[in-house]
């Protein structure tokens, strides 16, 4: 049994770094341009792929319906921009307020350079996730004890103070007020140039693969461990795993926190592939968004969410774009197709699912499982 | 003074308003215990019917007609979107309500392409008056009178009627009310009958005070009418007036101040206050299991 | 009944990946699903033009009128002499939402489709979202009504053809104390909302008395509070340079309350909406915009005659012929843009940012250049108040920055 078990889990490393190697291949062999939204809905797939997964966590494996990811992800990303944005920038960037109150970068403090960027990104990313996690571990304390679609409408409702908090123009020389926080380094901050300022390996796409993959697999094996046995018995039956001795609301503020801190490195982590951090696009309508990736991958499936989050992005964002255009075929118009009506296709399709296909592309299961069971089949 | 008079009128207003809404939200919720996410996006709907059909259509007209669209759509997005979850878990079921939000948003952003519709002027109502040295429309005082009427309409089918009866009894139990013979689909539907009714005639009067309607114009006013039937005690009808009465008035003096900002902040820190520290809410029910 | 659903699903899917097919293939022919597309069929040659702009969202309405400048120009002048060849010039559209986070995507879409520059966006968060993604590709944005100085600070690529939010606040600072001698200023902008926080920020800068100011949280409806209390504060003046959709509900109300306190806008209010809004009231309404009505009589015209004849172009513009500065903006940026392939003498993208720091020109709008930064040198601002009489905009006064 033991050996099955090592063996998947190489089986599961291999086709995770195969999939790295495929992506940093593409993104150097394919031209950049005529294929960018190939990576740019990668990057967000990949992106949202990680707060889907977070939101999975809570939603799926605890059972506690929560609506505060945008705002968990409005710490993140506001935390990581302050603490990355260039020392030279800051007067550019903070103009309104004429300079901003944090003066020193994290890349630069590192000691700049490629080092220094990396590690200052990845150290912005988890401060960014800290922040989050604090966050949440305080408005834990008393929303925790709600139930159900209590919860949920009280983290939405904290989405929104955070929102309104982030936008008060008296914290503008920490936050830049209303006004985007940018210029700080991005995923394209990572492709390697030479000394005439030509690309010559570009890691943006794997840059976000690779952060979102270490997180990914970091809640995996938080589920599989004991913690992520008790979060599921509390799913099941609260009652039950009371009395087998699992500690309720130990369990639930450990879940809300951890969910919250891979919110937050998400929420940095769309602001590098956003350009820019600014607390209006973290609305309510981004938390559905994300929710409804949850839906369409299968509550309660890690590798549901990921594929649900790239389908998503690619034909919300790419694939359905054509529904948005006036198109003539011959002489003839197409009826009904002007702007806005991608999104009523796409919300149409989605309404189709969560009434039809309840237990969404993978149900609770994951792809290793789909595998194992064909391997049975045949073995019969 | 004035001043204080003007903020006073445009709380009341807003309570009166959110009033409408909250009652469908507590009403539903005290049935199927599902927040209907839907229903601020209906408010909408209907404020967007009016426009397109004042454009054809006489005044007169088109006021029942949008009542009864409006009902109609409740009842559609009852049957389609709710009746078929209703053996699956609650999350499933909010789900399908937050998908319901999202189309009729994005129907309502497809069919007015983006720009915002400006609500027609109704006679009578639409007028400007001035209390007290401040200027405000007829549809201010209209607004308490009516929900009062109306509420108290409502009070009487749910206390004096047979349906009445059959809702009272599948809020308190819905298997055991099944049991008992009751059609639990037909006084489900009656209920979002009623909610969308209710909405409409909110609606009516929104935006006839604020007249601008774009796609989001609902969710905004759903969500501080939830709060008040929250606050008020969910599943109580008198509970969600007061409640509305409440946010409007505190809504309307937060922006009067200088913390404007957080009006709608406030209103959810209320939220979260009220939840954790009186979870039935003001007049709600004692029930263990609620929260 | 759940099979043919099923089987519904499967068509949509199979749909969208059909449609995919045809939208992974930017470099094929016009007819590919991935752009909305319209153009003169004049040469064999094509040059494309993107088109970066909200159509859906809060701000949809400013787009639609931008566009619809563009799409006038383009009608006007569908080709273009580059190098000695006549292209014909296609209008390549991606719809932004108004939304920074769908911005890059609908700008990574615009440079897949092999455009050689640029035009938009209407509301600057989009724009300063979009931008690093056209500078990565090496593709020059024209920036015609976002006036946030973060769009061309700090990237190469973004230039633009309006002024900025420093010179707008400022001008109508100066006109607020030059006409109403006032002392005592409310601005009102909406929370969260970069370019109204940036306006109410240089407003109070510039302005040399007492300001009272306050933020409503977006999709807001209720504004009679922030009138009474304007009114209770006794204020000189109300500055609330807001979004199209909020500017017609606060001028209604103010219509309908009967306020004697001038309302002073930003280049957004300059909206027929807003006109709609005024008409038969005694509301008094100053925006500052790009372009005043009458500057350009053939311009006028013209659009006036096309807008009559395409009912859709009407639809966009709000249902009637008034001429919003943003439509002369869009209409000045696809000339600037054509200039731009002239000069470059080739449809590259790279060829045509080098060419556009020199270049000049004299649109509807008055001069174009741009200066160091890519920023349009421009140092007058037409304020326009609102003849509710008539519903129009009459030329108040031509202010410069002092």
């Amino acid at each position: 049994m033991k050996k099955t078990i090592s063996k998947s889990t190489w089986m599961t490393l291999l086709c995770t770094a195969a999939l790295l190697v495929l992506v940093v291949l593409l993104e150097n062999v394919l031209d950049p341009n005529k294929n960018i939204m190939v990576f740019t809905a990668l990057k967000k797939g990949a992106v949202y792929a990680l707060v889907a997964v977070s939101m999975n966590l809570l939603n799926g494996f605890t059972g506690l319906f929560s609506l505060g990811q945008a705002g968990f992800m409005l710490l993140g990303a506001y935390t990581y921009a302050i603490l990355t944005i260039p020392v030279s920038q800051r007067d550019a960037v903070y103009y309104i307020y004429n300079g901003s109150a944090v003066n020193f970068s994290l890349p630069e403090l590192l000691g700049g350079g490629a080092f220094g960027l990396v590690l200052g990104v990845v150290l912005a990313l988890i401060l960014g996730g800290c922040a989050a996690a604090a966050v949440a571990w305080l408005i834990g304390l008393p929303v925790l004890r709600l139930k159900s679609d209590y919860l949920a409408i009280a983290t939405l409702g904290f989405g929104e103070i955070i929102r309104a908090v982030f936008q008060w123009d008296k914290l503008g020389p920490v936050t830049n007020g209303a006004n985007a926080l940018k210029n700080f380094p991005t995923f394209s901050s990572f492709n390697i140039q030479n000394a005439g300022g030509e690309t010559v390996l570009r890691l943006s796409t794997f840059t976000a693969f690779l952060l979102a993959g270490i997180c990914i697999a970091v809640i995996v094996l938080l589920i599989n461990s004991t913690y992520g046995r008790s979060f599921k018995a509390i799913r099941d039956d609260e009652v039950a795993a009371e009395a087998m001795g699992i500690n309720l609301s130990k369990h639930k503020r450990l879940a809300f926190v951890i969910s919250s801190f891979f919110a937050g490195v998400g929420g940095g982590m769309f602001a590098m592939f956003a350009n820019q951090a600014q607390a209006k696009t973290f609305t309510t309508a981004m938390t559905y968004e994300i929710l409804l990736i949850v839906v369409i991958g299968g509550i309660g499936s890690v590798s549901g969410s990921c594929i649900a989050a790239f389908l998503y992005v690619a034909a919300s964002e790419w694939w359905l774009r054509f529904l948005d255009a006036e198109t003539f075929v011959g002489g003839f118009k197409v009826p009904l197709l002007r702007n806005g009506f991608r999104m009523v296709v796409f919300s149409v399709v989605i309404m189709i699912v969560v009434l039809f296909f309840r237990r969404g592309i993978m149900g609770d299961k994951e792809l290793p499982d789909l595998f194992k069971k064909r391997r049975k089949e045949k073995a019969k | 003074m004035q001043y204080a008079i003007s903020i006073l009128l445009s709380g009341v207003s807003l309570g009166g308003q959110y009033a409408l809404i909250a009652i469908g939200y507590t009403m539903v919720y005290g049935i199927l215990r599902l927040i209907n996410f839907a229903h601020g996006d209906v408010f909408m709907v209907a404020g967007l019917m009016m426009v397109y059909l004042t454009a054809s259509l006489p005044l007169a007209a088109s006021i029942p007609l949008v009542l009864v669209l409006t009902v109609l759509l409740g009842f559609i997005i009852e049957r389609a979107a709710y009746k078929p979850l209703r053996e699956a878990p609650r999350m499933s079921v909010m789900i399908s309500a937050i998908g319901v939000s999202y189309l009729l948003q994005n129907l309502a952003t497809y069919v007015t392409g983006g720009l915002p519709k400006m609500y027609p002027e109704i006679p009578g109502i639409s007028a400007t008056i001035t209390i007290a040295g401040a200027p405000t429309k007829v549809v201010t005082i209209v607004t308490p009178i009516l929900v009062l009427v109306l509420v108290l309409a409502l009070t009487q089918l749910i206390h004096h009627t047979k349906v009445g009866m059959a809702m009272r009894a599948v809020a308190k139990d819905f298997e055991t009310a099944q049991l008992m013979g009751i059609r639990i689909n037909a006084v489900i539907s009656v209920t979002f009958v009623i909610g969308s009714f209710l909405a409409a005639v909110g609606s009516v009067l929104y935006f006839t005070n604020y007249q601008s309607i774009v796609p989001l114009s609902g969710s905004l006013p759903g969500l501080r009418a939830f709060v008040a039937a929250v606050f008020g005690g969910i599943g109580s009808i008198p509970g969600a007036v007061v409640g509305a009465f409440i946010i409007g008035l505190s809504e309307s003096v937060i922006k009067g101040s200088s913390w404007s900002i957080f009006s709608d902040a406030f209103t959810f820190a209320l939220l979260i206050i009220i939840l954790v520290v009186k979870p039935t809410g003001l007049f709600g029910e004692k029930v263990t299991d609620k929260v | 009944m759940k099979k043919v659903f099923a089987m519904l699903l499967t068509l949509a899917m199979v749909l969208s990946l059909a449609a995919c097919g045809g939208g992974s293939q930017p470099s094929g022919g016009s007819s590919d699903g991935g752009s909305g597309s319209s153009g003169g069929s004049g040469g064999d040659k094509v040059v494309r033009i993107g088109v970066f702009e909200p159509a859906t969202g809060d701000s949809g309405a400013g787009g639609k009128q931008e566009m619809l400048g563009m799409q006038y120009a383009n009608k006007e002048t569908p080709s273009v002499v580059i190098g000695g060849e006549t292209y014909s010039v296609e209008l390549v559209y991606a719809d932004n939402a108004s939304d920074a986070s769908k911005a890059p995507t609908a700008a990574s879409q615009l440079v897949s489709q092999d455009v050689s520059l640029v035009l938009g966006t209407y509301g600057s968060g989009c724009a300063i979202a979009g931008g690093p993604v056209f500078g990565e590709a090496g593709l020059a944005a024209i920036g015609v009504t976002c006036t946030n100085p973060g769009v061309t600070a700090g990237n190469d690529y973004y230039f633009r053809i309006c002024f900025l939010d420093p010179f707008q606040g400022t001008v109508l600072a100066n006109f607020a104390q030059e006409k109403f001698s006032a002392k005592k200023a409310y601005l009102l902008g909406e929370l969260g909302n970069d370019y109204d926080q940036g306006l109410l920020n240089y407003f109070e800068q510039a302005f040399d008395g007492e300001c009272v100011k306050d933020s409503f949280p977006p999709n807001t409806s209720d504004f009679s509070t922030y009138l009474n209390k304007a009114v209770a504060e006794g204020v000189d003046v109300i500055f609330c340079p807001v979004s199209i959709a909020y500017s017609t509900q606060i001028v209604k109300l103010a219509a309908s309350m009967n306020l004697d306190i001038p309302i002073l806008g930003s280049d957004t209010l300059d909206s027929n909406k807003v006109l709609d809004a005024a008409k038969g009231s005694d509301v008094q309404i100053y925006v500052s915009t790009f372009y005043q009505e009458g500057g350009s009589p053939e311009f006028d015209e013209g659009i006036k005659a096309w807008l009559a004849e395409d009912s859709t172009a009407m639809t966009n513009n709000g249902g009637d012929d008034t001429i919003a500065a943003v439509t002369a903006m869009g209409y000045d940026a696809y000339y600037v843009a054509l200039e731009a392939l002239k000069a470059a003498g080739s449809p590259d993208k790279a060829a045509v940012k080098a060419a556009l720091p020199s270049l000049s020109y004299t649109g509807v709008s008055g001069d174009i250049a741009f200066d160091e930064v890519g920023d349009a040198i421009r140092d007058t601002a037409y304020i326009k108040t609102a003849d509710n009489a008539a519903g129009a905009w009459t030329l108040e006064t031509v202010q410069t920055a002092k």
